[in-house]
């Protein structure tokens, strides 16, 4: 190996490789020179900016004057002490359970549809990521109609026979929260669909083979082989439904139902921010944002680690 | 074939496309609502076509929104330009010339990528006043640029290494130093990067709110999606009108994801890192 080495740097190329090399050495300080703006652009309007926030969350800027007069963490305690907070709260586990669950299931099991030699399989595909291809206020725009309680999905319903439909939707006092998550699943499940089936994919047909062969049923086949092979698949889908959760405000503004009944941090913090003034508690609102996206960010960085630095 | 295998494949296309009724649905309605005429709006005739194509919706909504038609376009293709070319030489540098930390810059620029704009818009309105670009279509496009940088970065990134370096050694043999091995070697190859980069650009910042809502909301020179917003919150009935609206600003995303829509599928898997 060594001598293999020694053999190949006496080669003429490989001598006026190592000559360029210190010349290449001021290559890659410019190489450094080229990143640097766009490394103080992210560490002053990313980074630095979210511990801006962080400070302002702990200021009295409250009215429409800025004022940083330090206060501690009194703001902190007046936003844990709202009920408007609870709700934001409540209305976020309800809102990942529904959505993550509808993405993912529904996700995967198109995907595996998709994956039995479908005939048109590209038309299935195109339409079920059609919605990604919208923007968020059009999906609400959309949905505000079909929810309407007089007409819409409940006129559909009503029409077959269900007669005694008559859910609010997103005006619904208490569960209109999940109004809002299936329309944010309407718009999702195309792309967790094509990261599963790319994922199924991925997945040789030898592996199907081999434990058809050994006499595994569909269901086994699925449930002990396909499904804890695309593990990875699951968790990505995990973190970016989860960080869409923490998220959501786009639909939320166009389908906010009565009082707190659809309200979302992010809602919160815009209309404390942008409608109330109260600076510093819409900041602690998109700190504790941050705060709770790095509990997902943080385990799925870890995890593609290996493939950044390959 | 056999009838349990004939009952299977039956089953299987009849919940796709059940599936796929479900996903065009709200297409639809959009679709037949906007071409109703005022009058025709009755909530227990929703679902029927109309009597004909009435074009008094659209109309109505395209003299609404025209404007912010033409802002989003004077902000998109512009952000989308830059922010390619900007990710196009930062993925360079990290697939080609790394650096002691380079990897660690990376990651720091993707988990930025992933944090909630919630936690950054109080300093960024803060610091587009002082700055003057407040309110301004070319502060928008500066923030778009910024926000971009993580995402075009991985795009290039992962296409730039899968790059031979063979390639850039003979270059380099050629006389060709940093500027010179982008420009001759690897420019020319990477067409379909920034094709698919272009593309997740453009579609991201179009269906973009949050930021034009707080950045530049003042009606005339906000982008489409926050003046369609703007039709729907008045609590008008004209749902034509709303519908209308709803689909101009989603045309230009739909007729670039129906005509380019692999272009898009590779966007959407290499970005899978992003929300």
């Amino acid at each position: 190996m060594a001598q293999g080495e020694r053999g190949r740097a006496a080669s003429p190329i490989r001598v006026a490789l190592r000559r360029r090399a210190r010349w290449l050495h001021g290559d890659t300080a410019l190489a450094v020179l080229v990143l640097l703006p766009s490394i103080i652009a992210v560490a002053i309007f990313i980074y630095g900016f979210i511990v801006w926030t962080g400070y302002i969350s702990t200021v009295k800027w409250n009215s429409s004057i800025e004022d940083y007069t330090s206060v501690g963490l009194e703001n902190w305690r007046t936003l844990f002490g709202m009920e408007r907070f609870r709700w934001d709260l409540r209305n976020l586990v309800l809102y990942a359970a529904a959505f993550m669950s509808q993405c993912i299931i529904f996700g995967f099991l198109i995907a595996v549809l998709l994956n039995q030699k479908i005939k048109g399989e590209a038309i299935f595909r195109t339409i079920v990521i059609f919605p990604f291809a919208v923007s968020g206020v059009v999906t609400g725009v959309a949905w505000r109609w079909l929810m309407q309680p007089t007409t819409g999905i409940n006129l559909i319903l009503q029409r077959i026979g269900f007669t005694n439909f008559d859910f609010q939707w997103n005006a619904d006092p208490t569960l209109g929260i999940l109004a809002i998550s299936l329309a944010a699943g309407w718009q999702f499940t195309g792309y967790i669909m094509a990261l599963y089936l790319a994922g199924l994919r991925g997945i040789s047909d030898e592996v199907r083979e081999a434990a058809l062969v050994d006499g595994a049923s569909t269901y086994r086949l699925y449930r002990h082989i396909i499904i804890p092979l695309l593990m990875p698949v699951t968790f990505t889908a995990v973190v970016l439904t989860g960080m869409g959760s923490i998220r959501v405000f786009d639909l939320v503004m166009i389908l906010a139902g009565p009082a707190f009944s659809t309200d979302t941090l992010a809602f919160h913090m815009y209309q404390a921010t942008f409608g109330q003034y109260r600076w510093s508690l819409g900041a602690a609102l998109g700190f504790l944002m941050i705060f709770l996206s790095l509990f997902l960010v943080v385990p799925y960085m870890r995890s593609m680690r290996g493939e950044v630095e390959r | 074939m056999s009838l349990q295998r004939l009952w299977s494949r039956g089953a299987i296309y009849l919940v796709l496309i059940a599936f796929c009724l479900f996903y065009l649905m709200p297409f639809y309605v959009m679709f037949i609502t906007g071409l109703k005429p005022y009058e025709d709006l009755n909530v227990t005739r929703m679902w029927e076509l109309p009597d004909g194509i009435h074009l008094d919706g659209i109309k109505e909504a395209w003299e609404r929104v025209a404007p912010n038609f033409k802002n989003t376009l004077v902000i998109t293709i512009p952000a989308a330009l830059i922010s390619s070319l900007i990710g196009s030489m930062n993925g360079y540098i990290f697939a080609k010339w790394r650096f002691r930390g380079s990897d660690t810059i990376f990651i720091l620029f993707l988990v930025g990528m992933f944090l909630p704009y919630q936690g950054i818009l109080i300093p960024l309105v803060r610091t587009l006043q002082v700055f003057g670009l407040y309110g301004s279509q070319v502060g928008l496009i500066m923030v778009h640029c910024i926000f971009g940088i993580a995402i075009t970065a991985l795009l290039f990134r992962g296409y730039y290494a899968g790059i031979p370096n063979e390639l850039l050694d003979a270059g380099k043999i050629d006389g060709c130093g940093f500027f010179g091995l982008y420009r001759y070697v690897l420019l020319p190859i990477s067409m379909p990067a920034f094709a698919v980069v272009l593309l997740w650009q453009f579609t991201s910042i179009w269906n973009d709110y949050l930021i034009g809502l707080t950045v530049l909301s003042s009606p005339r020179l906000a982008p489409i999606n926050v003046a369609v917003q703007n039709i729907a919150g008045s609590w008008s009935v004209e749902w034509n009108v709303q519908m209308s609206a709803a689909l101009i600003a989603a045309l230009p995303t739909i007729v670039v994801y129906l005509a380019l829509g692999k272009l898009f599928m590779q966007g959407l898997l290499a970005g899978s890192l992003k929300g």
